[in-house]
């Protein structure tokens, strides 16, 4: 997933006087009021820090209160999603109009209808809404669904995306990796599933006649032999 | 076909004729939004219009609002926020109370749908919400009736459920939340219509603590309530709890007091003490309200969790609010439901606090007197927990004595003297307790007392001569301390010097525990309460043997000795139950002036029992 990034900060934290025998505290203190917002200052959003103070001595402002500088090497992740970038979320709520999806547990994003590309149908069987691909029936999306989608615009100050599913790359994870996966290694004849922490799932859905988007191509017994990277997860 | 949806005056057989498709109808608002933009208006116009349906509704405007309002939730991604401005207004505006469930439904739905649609509208969305804590004012006098109860309920599970729906598609929604709901409290200034709302705002709050969003939005949420409290506590003003119209000559005595203050006319009196009560009403269902939070905390096991926030905001407002008289109940009750915990933990901080240089000299002051009348009021305290912090007290003084000296000087020493009156007054509502059970009762007397109240400082003249005077009758009959010299206080409640320690704060005369006067905020503490004519004080070993075991059987604790054991000195006739009711609200248990214990016994001849009533505790001696 893109729109991830570290960064290398170099900080001053201003600490008020009353703090000077808790200095750690006030700054983490400090740090922790960046988080989950927008900082212009780090063209994105603050997700976690690593905090390092550089020197003892800090510089002592003029003025009726003292504050003192304290220099920082503070090591940041930053969230800073840019229009194209293609992000993963969980899906969250579906119906004919939007899909609602959650990126990173925080920022909400929303795909409406017209960004949702012609392959995919709204269904909506047995109380369960999804949207199925007309071209490959494994191809699902529904609640609790990880997708990848294509950023269309951030919302800085509520952190809301607006997302599209019109590219081709866009979808279901687990379907688009499968694919692209058994382009790679169509000549193997046996492959060993394994999804990391959702095997057992992907063995019942096997037991059950296949996943939500199996392998598409061949009617052999595969067994795909690969860890998945902890992002999928 | 959809086209004729939106004109007000659609007949309804038309629409059960024609059958529309939701999809249908969902096409057609979305084109009366695009064509709005490009300057066709008739059909946006219609929509703007349903949406102003109010009133009585009939069967078919109802089923055209909510159609409508149902569409334009799958038509919301083509809303412009500047372009569409007088619908979405008019959405913002509605209010689920003037509605029937279903269209509530519909509107729940569109909500959230424009809530999770755009950052844009998610403030809006929520202040939108908020606003439908409160009932519109023709309700607020219904909310009593079944119908108002059964409406009530439908507007608010459909407004918490719509949060949470929100919270759980906008994952930061809470944190735009808090500031919504806290600004949007009603408060003290506001008009009394409108302050009537806040107890069940407040309801809504606390359900939003104990919610789902509870983890997020709890510790502000209940701080907000706090700091609510605080503010119409300090809108009773002690003058007004004093005056009593039901005993004319109290009355007249405290209008003279305050008239020689030049601090009220005597016209505004009147007026006053009429806003309070209304005032102390509001208050008086809040904190039950509260209270029952608490207990409803307390049955799924996170009170402790609560306290901790309680007792945070406790200390930054509470204890510094110029002495607060019924805000601080709160901490008292939680104590009460878990003494193990809450009331350890109360107590402890308090004397943390007190103990701790870092204060000022007016925290430590007000905390110690926190200290001393929960110490003395709480039930639910073990007398060895009760030794313990005694202990921490009388540690504390006697290393200040230690390191100070000189002649008495109320004010530069006044943390020490309101620490020496802490002692006392635990020690006269506690001493017989701990006299009993030998193990305490020799810690108490390896307690440095004697240094300490004998030391140049002299804090016997210094602190109230009725906690004073109280004191040494106790400590003479216990033998725990006696003195050379005697001390003659002709009946003073207070002395010029205690005047001056307090000083024009009074906290030498604050005891934040009395008898709380609010009806039926005190039933609640009333269990957990002890009352100064609860207290056997040493002296009266001997008169009361012969009662001691009836007493003993009204008062049986199920934690046996540790706990208090209520026997009563006196008996509960003098103590009538039933007298606190809101008249007795004016019978506030401190009062600034001291007067009126002497004026008093010179009219009635009683001076033993009628001053308790009036104000039960300024000192123990007053019974």
């Amino acid at each position: 997933m893109e729109g991830l990034k570290v960064s290398d900060a170099n900080l001053v934290v201003y600490v008020h006087p009353s703090m000077s025998n808790k200095i750690s505290q006030a700054i983490l203190r400090e740090l922790s009021s960046l988080l989950f917002k927008f900082s212009e200052t780090f063209e994105g959003v603050v997700l976690a820090y690593d905090v390092n103070i550089l020197d003892k001595i800090a510089k002592i402002l003029s003025g009726i209160h003292p504050y003192f500088g304290v220099s920082l090497k503070a090591n940041l992740l930053l969230f800073s999603p840019k229009p194209n970038m293609l992000l993963e979320g969980k899906v969250v709520k579906l119906t004919q109009e939007s899909i609602h999806v959650i990126v990173l547990g925080f920022s909400s994003a929303i795909i409406i209808d017209e960004d949702i590309r012609e392959e995919f149908k709204y269904k909506a069987k047995h109380g369960d809404e999804l949207y199925a691909s007309r071209s490959n029936r494994r191809h699902k999306i529904k609640v609790g669904t990880m997708i990848r989608f294509l950023v269309k615009s951030f919302d800085e100050e509520i952190l809301h995306i607006s997302g599209s599913l019109i590219p081709a790359h866009t979808g279901s994870i687990r379907c688009l990796d499968k694919n692209s996966e058994d382009v790679s290694l169509t000549n193997r004849s046996t492959r060993k599933r394994r999804e990391g922490e959702g095997e057992t799932e992907m063995q019942e859905n096997e037991t059950f006649g296949g996943g939500e988007c199996s392998l598409s191509i061949g009617h052999q017994t595969k067994k795909l032999k690969k860890h998945r990277s902890a992002k999928d997860h | 076909m959809g086209m004729e949806l939106p004109i007000e005056n659609a007949e309804s057989h038309e629409m059960e004729d024609v059958n529309i498709s939701d999809t249908e109808l969902v096409y057609h608002v979305r084109e009366a939004l695009t064509a709005s933009l490009t300057g066709d208006y008739d059909n946006y116009n219609q929509l703007v219009a349903v949406m102003h349906l109010n009133g009585r509704l009939g069967p078919d405007e109802r089923a055209l609002l909510e159609t409508s309002l149902k569409a334009l939730s799958g038509a919301v991604s083509y809303l412009d926020s500047v372009h569409h401005d007088s619908l979405l207004t008019s959405i913002f505006g509605m209010n689920m109370w003037n509605y029937e469930p279903d269209v509530m439904d519909a509107l729940k739905g569109l909500i959230i749908s424009l809530a999770a649609s755009n950052g844009k509208y998610i403030d809006s969305c929520l202040s939108m919400l908020v606003s439908n804590f409160t009932p519109p004012y023709f309700i607020l006098d219904k909310l009593t009736l079944p119908y108002g109860l059964e409406r009530k309920h439908q507007v608010l599970s459909r407004v918490h459920a719509a949060l949470k729906n929100i919270a759980d598609l906008v994952p930061l929604s809470p944190l735009r939340l808090l500031p919504i709901v806290v600004q949007s409290m009603p408060n003290a200034k506001h008009k009394p219509e409108r302050l009537k709302m806040i107890v069940i705002y407040v309801e809504n709050m606390l359900t939003l603590e104990s919610g789902a969003m509870g983890e997020l939005v709890g510790s502000t949420v209940l701080m907000a309530v706090v700091d609510r409290l605080i503010d119409l506590d300090v809108e009773i003003e002690w003058e007004e709890i004093l005056y009593d119209d039901s005993s004319k000559g109290i009355f007249e005595m405290e209008l003279e007091d305050v008239e020689d203050d030049g601090e009220l006319s005597r016209g505004s009196l009147s007026r006053k003490s009429l806003t309070g009560n209304v005032i102390a009403e509001l208050l008086d269902s809040l904190l039950v309200q509260t209270f029952e939070h608490l207990e409803s905390c307390e049955r799924a096991g996170r009170l402790i969790e609560v306290f901790e926030t309680l007792l945070q905001s406790f200390q930054i407002t509470v204890l510094n609010a110029y002495k607060s008289k019924f805000a601080q109940f709160v901490m008292f009750y939680a104590c009460a439901l878990d003494p193990e915990n809450c009331g350890l933990k109360f107590a402890t901080v308090l004397a943390d606090i007190f103990v701790s240089g870092v204060y000022p000299p007016l925290t430590r002051m007000s905390t110690v007197s926190y200290l001393a009348s929960f110490l003395s009021r709480g039930k639910f305290l073990s007398i060895s927990f009760i030794v313990s912090l005694l202990k921490r007290l009388v540690d504390w003084c006697s290393e200040y004595c230690k390191t100070q000296g000189g002649d008495i000087n109320p004010k530069a020493h006044r943390v020490f003297y309101s620490g020496c009156q802490a002692i006392m007054y635990v020690l006269c509502f506690r001493m017989r307790s701990i006299m009993d059970i030998p193990r305490l009762k020799s810690q108490l007397l390896l307690m440095p007392l004697d240094t300490i109240l004998k030391h140049e400082l002299n804090p016997l003249k210094v602190c109230l001569p009725s906690v004073v005077s109280e004191f040494l009758r106790q400590s003479k009959a216990a033998r725990l301390f006696t003195l050379s010299k005697t001390f003659i206080f002709n009946d003073l409640l207070e002395s010029e010097l205690s005047r001056g320690f307090g000083g024009i704060e009074r906290l030498d005369m604050f005891f934040p525990f009395d008898p709380c006067l609010l009806k039926k905020c005190d039933s609640f503490i009333r269990p957990n309460f002890v009352y100064w004519s609860m207290v056997r004080a040493t002296y009266d070993y001997e008169e009361e043997n012969s009662s001691d075991e009836d007493a003993a059987e009204d008062f049986v604790d199920g934690n046996g000795d540790e706990v208090m054991d209520d026997g009563m000195g006196r008996s509960f006739d003098e103590h009538d139950l039933d007298e606190f009711d809101y008249s007795t609200l004016n019978k506030m248990s401190i009062t600034p002036k001291n007067a009126f214990v002497c004026r008093f016994e010179g009219k009635l001849g009683q001076p033993t029992r009628m001053p308790s009533k009036i104000r039960p505790s300024t000192s123990p001696e007053s019974l």
